[in-house]
């Protein structure tokens, strides 16, 4: 069902985790089948330094999440908000039509994670 | 490394001396059973044979087996068939909403042809309320179809005391069970059921795919499935498979001879397998009831992980195993039966299901007990929730 890549990262995750003084950290749900995938994110000069994430969900929820965190490590927030769901799944060569829907959750956590980083800077811009 | 397989529920892998039954049926023994000279006869003869091997297992004369291509097609006979036949008496039909989907999607059917039906509820174990059959029943009721015992948690349900009910009442209602899951692991008798109607399939009790018989009790109207020629006593036309229903004859004669045995083997490794995953696994819940379920049938949830993460995990380890996870199911919900039972659907989807075998050994049972808590906790691990889970005593 799944390619070699997509089992690859499912078998082998990378940065699975959590960042306890996290930057930014992105949660979303799957409306789908009820999944929930979290990202973390250390930002220093505006590079993803440190990415972790967990996520409670199938092989392909796994494998995204994984290829995701491993896609924007060392770029820049500009960098990393370009990736969109479909980048991820084509990075990992295809996900079958009916896992399409688990692609979604990573980008979409990576963006809220970005989303709560410049949140909490203008926050702190402010004070 | 050798594979265990542990899904037995889904099918069987064929007996040998079942294969070797066949083989002369698929090529020098090609007669059509329909036809009169000696090849025919023969044909004739091995389809009779197998009939009568299938009417003993269950306890039926073998007048009253029909050979069908699976438990599937049995149970799309029995409700249509009945439903079609008994019109001019009711158009309302009773069932669970435990059911099998052959059960389920075949009554959602007749629903659009007007038919009016009752899903009736299950307790947290899975149990069909003999109470619940009998209030449900109005004038208009024909029909009754409740499964022997499920096929995902393995619950038996009382089929002897709704079976009674039935036959008390002043108007005939027809009852049907689907025990594609019992027969061959449990006595099934159709007498002591009280059933009218009752599906058997082959590929899991170590027979060939593709054929199944549906028991139709002497006396009973219903309607012939396909038309054509006049195999199966004019109700189910085609030509024969002969090589398959040999193999299911025989598959049939072998289990009836070592019923209370693998029983007693099954039920033995199936214990085991449940005490060792709940004494070692925390946050695990047993579905089904303890001990009146199927003697080869375990389902666990585990909280916090997700059932075809759990299963792929198993694979790398040669494991065969299958979930009721919403994301193995191609329709992405969870299984209508983990539901039924009361579960969450973010318990649902850690849900596990292992069916054991007569090939399955003790060793087998320890691998996967072995094995299990390893992958159980690398997903935990990754999982958000559980991080949650245990941060929560420190919040209180
Ligand atoms: S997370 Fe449910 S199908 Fe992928």
């Amino acid at each position: 069902m799944y390619n070699e890549k997509v089992m690859d990262h499912f078998s082998n995750p990378r940065n699975v985790g959590e960042i306890v003084d996290a930057d930014g950290v992105g949660q979303v749900g799957n409306p789908v089948c009820g999944d929930i995938m979290k990202i973390f994110i250390k930002v220093r000069d505006n590079i993803i330094e440190d990415i972790k994430f967990k996520t409670f969900g199938c092989g392909a929820a796994i494998a995204t999440s994984s290829m995701v965190t491993e896609m924007v490590k060392g770029k820049s927030l500009e960098e990393a908000l370009k990736i969109s769901n479909k980048t991820v799944a084509e990075a990992l060569g295809g996900l079958p039509p009916v896992k399409m829907h688990c692609s979604n959750l990573a980008a979409d956590a990576l963006h809220a994670a970005i989303e709560d980083f410049q949140k909490k800077q203008s926050k702190k811009g402010l004070e | 490394m050798k594979k265990i397989y542990m899904d037995h529920a889904g099918t069987t892998p064929m007996r040998k001396e079942v294969l070797e039954a066949m083989m002369p049926y698929m090529t020098e023994r090609f007669g059509n059973a329909s036809t009169i000279y000696s090849l025919g006869r023969e044909a004739k003869m091995a389809l009779e044979d197998s009939r009568e091997k299938v009417a003993n297992l269950i306890g039926a004369e073998p007048g009253e087996v029909f050979f069908t291509a699976g438990g599937t097609e049995s149970d799309n006979w029995a409700l249509r068939g009945i439903a079609e036949a008994n019109k001019d008496m009711g158009n309302h039909i009773i069932t669970s909403c435990i059911e099998h989907h052959a059960v389920l999607h075949t009554c959602q059917d007749l629903e659009k042809q007007g038919y009016r039906v009752t899903y009736l509820p299950v307790d947290r174990y899975g149990f069909v309320a003999p109470e619940h059959v009998k209030n449900s029943i109005t004038d208009d009721t024909i029909l009754v179809s409740i499964m022997h015992a499920n096929n995902e948690i393995g619950t038996i349900e009382p089929i002897a005391d709704i079976g009674k009910i039935i036959k008390r009442q002043k108007r005939k209602i027809y009852f049907h069970t689907d025990a594609v899951q019992t027969v061959g692991k449990i006595p099934v008798k159709v007498d002591e059921l009280y059933v009218d109607l009752l599906s058997v399939s082959s590929h899991k009790i170590y027979g060939p795919k593709g054929i199944g018989a549906l028991y139709i009790k002497k006396g009973t109207k219903i309607k012939p499935f396909i038309t054509g020629g006049a195999q199966e006593r004019q109700k189910r036309a085609g030509t024969e498979n002969i090589p398959a229903i040999v193999g299911f004859g025989k598959a049939c004669e072998l289990i009836e001879a070592e019923l209370e045995q693998q029983y007693e083997k099954l039920s033995r490794l199936r214990d085991r397998l449940i005490r060792g995953i709940m004494e070692n696994i925390p946050f695990v819940h047993l579905n089904g009831h303890p001990t009146m379920r199927l003697p080869h049938n375990v389902n666990v949830c585990f909280e916090f992980i997700e059932g075809e993460s759990l299963l792929l995990n198993l694979d790398m380890k040669d494991i065969c195993a299958s979930s009721g996870s919403a994301c193995t199911s191609g329709s992405l919900e969870p299984s209508h039966v983990l539901l039924a039972i009361g579960l969450p659907h973010e318990i649902a989807h850690g849900s596990l299901r292992l069916t054991l075998g007569m090939d399955n050994t003790e060793e087998d049972v320890d691998f996967v007990l072995e094995i299990l808590p390893g992958i159980v906790n690398k997903l935990r691990e990754m999982s958000p929730l559980f991080a949650e889970r245990k941060e929560m005593p420190k919040n209180v």
